[in-house]
């Protein structure tokens, strides 16, 4: 099956400044892929372009097998889409938002389903300056559906929302992979990426540093593990020998055993052997987070500079 | 189709819904007739108004200047207002057809204009004994040519200007220039020199010619319709070229 989304070489700049150096990256059906990156990465000018909303000046990018360059009207018809710094009128009630983006598609999904399927049926009649953080981005979600999209572009759409209202969007995005839809999330949160996307790329000043499956990018770029217990033996240090351990430090009772590979299970024989049976033994594995601020960490650096 | 028409249904609503601008629509005919009528009163003068009473003469006037109102000043805050909050954006991901946009906007405020229209026609001919329109018939084509044309003004100005503050000043600007050169306000007989030509390069100039030909009984004013139809092409044009949603 041909990929929903492909890009090859894509560039763009705004004048001087060069937003995407050279993306390349493909999307399956039914995914939710993630464009993973710190702010100014160049991710929405990526979705962006993506839709046609931009015009990419090189690259070759296909959506659905249109192309957005020329095709865009039709694609975007086709698409469902949540912006960043987008908005409604402030006194458009709920209602009336759905009704009039369904008249744009032929064939557009009941309204009403979707407000109450989106949590908006007792919010029909609400004007869209009085809705919250949670129920706007809600209500975009049910306007990015409404023309039965086979991919959603979802960008950042959990900034700014309180932790309670992010896990609710969580599951928004789960739901909406669940009916079929193919999903594109952009974020910069390292959780959300790890949480949701079954495979992401992470961008960095324009060029994608890393692709892959998150547990796929933490083996690859941060395999290290970190095994923890405490115990009164006094000396630890046979613990170098187990295979794969690189590091044992120790801290009054507590233990931590750095290494590669399957540590934990290695490292519990060899107290087992020794007569030492921990209560409390446990492994940690680095987060994408680790991943993320490794790949792209020289960024930081230089702001601080 | 369906789109434009939830569209101007969904504006107009929006329209309703903000108290500020319908007193403003209704209230600025009846403040301009009270204020103008006020002074100028309704007795012929020999060597003013074309030989007819002042209140004759500018009741067409007074249209062509509310019709100028609604579009240059209320249509461009709206169209930047939009483009600003995002609000175009929101449209254009949607494939909201440009055309869809700018087209409901002046499909509402014609609408809106019709309203304003019959309330300072009304007053004028019950509170101020203005003769009515020689040809009713005339004046429509005139009413709508006039109010196409200031609402497709009104569009250029939103498309053109950044902001809706910038858009607003500029539609104010451009409005008052207007109610002082284009024969709502000063009678022609008085703009003599430099006055006298600018006036000329007022569009609300060529709205009154076309509106008070009907209602004074001169006929249709070729020249001036002529004139206010190029203006209304040449503002449309630049708005389907330079129509940006963000």
């Amino acid at each position: 099956m041909p990929a929903v989304v492909s890009v090859e070489h894509l560039h763009k700049a705004y004048g001087p400044v060069v937003a995407v150096e050279d993306v390349s990256f493909a999307v399956e059906d039914g995914e939710i892929f993630g464009l993973l990156g710190p702010n100014g990465a160049g991710k929405t000018t990526i979705v962006e372009c993506l839709q046609g909303l931009r015009r990419a000046d090189g690259g070759t990018l296909r959506v659905l097998g249109l192309d957005p360059q020329t095709q865009g009207r039709e694609l975007r018809g086709r698409v469902g889409s949540q912006l960043q710094e987008s908005a409604l009128p402030d006194r458009i009630r709920v209602w009336e938002a759905l009704d009039l983006f369904a008249s744009l598609t032929p064939g557009a999904a009941d309204w009403r389903m979707l407000m109450e399927q989106w949590g908006l049926a007792g919010k029909g009649k609400a004007s869209f300056a009085s809705l919250s953080g949670g129920q706007r981005q809600r209500l975009f979600v049910a306007l990015a559906l409404v023309n039965e999209p086979q991919v959603v572009f979802l960008d950042e759409m959990t900034t700014g929302l309180d932790p309670a209202a992010r896990r609710v969007a969580w599951e928004l995005v789960e739901a909406i992979r669940a009916r079929g839809t193919t999903v594109v999330l952009v974020t910069h949160f390292m959780d959300e990426a790890e949480r949701l996307c079954d495979r992401l790329a992470v961008v960095d000043r324009g060029r994608v540093v890393a692709a892959g499956s998150p547990p796929g990018l933490i083996d690859l770029h941060a395999p290290q593990r970190l095994v923890r217990f405490s115990t009164t033996a006094p000396d630890c240090d046979f613990l170098y020998r187990v295979p794969g351990v690189e590091a044992v430090t120790r801290r009054g009772e507590s233990v931590e055993v750095a290494g590669t590979g399957p540590v934990l299970a290695l490292v519990a024989a060899a107290l087992v052997e020794r007569g030492i049976v921990p209560a409390d033994l446990r492994a940690e594995r680095a987060t994408l987070e680790e991943v993320f601020l490794r790949l792209t960490s020289h960024r930081a650096g230089e702001e601080e500079a | 189709m369906t789109t434009l028409r939830k569209m101007v249904a969904v504006e107009l609503k929006l329209f309703l819904r903000e108290p500020l601008t319908v007193v403003f629509a209704l209230a600025l005919p009846l403040i301009t007739l009270f204020v103008l009528g006020g002074v100028f009163g309704n007795t012929p003068e020999a060597g003013f108004y074309a030989g007819v009473g002042a209140m004759d003469f500018y009741t067409p006037a007074y249209i062509g200047l509310v019709l100028a109102s609604i579009g240059v000043i209320s249509i461009p805050a709206h169209l930047a207002g939009n483009r600003e909050r995002g609000v175009l954006r929101r449209f254009r991901a949607s494939s909201v057809p440009a055309a869809v946009v700018v087209g409901s906007e002046v499909a509402v405020s014609l609408l809106i204009a019709l309203v304003s229209g019959v309330v300072l026609v009304a007053c004028a001919l019950v509170m101020y004994g203005a003769a009515p329109p020689q040809s009713a018939w005339l004046l429509m084509p005139a009413f709508l040519l006039s109010g196409l044309v200031f609402a497709t003004l009104g569009a250029m100005l939103g498309t053109l200007l950044p902001t809706a503050r910038a858009a607003q000043a500029a539609g104010m600007l451009l409005w008052f220039v207007m109610l002082f050169l284009g024969g709502a306000g000063p009678p022609p007989e008085v703009l003599t020199g430099a006055l006298g030509w600018l006036r000329h390069g007022v569009p609300l100039t060529y709205s009154v010619g076309v509106l008070q030909g009907p209602w004074l009984g001169t006929g249709w004013n070729w020249a001036d319709a002529g004139i206010l139809a190029a203006i209304g092409l040449a503002a449309a044009l630049v708005t389907a070229l330079r129509f940006r949603w963000e």
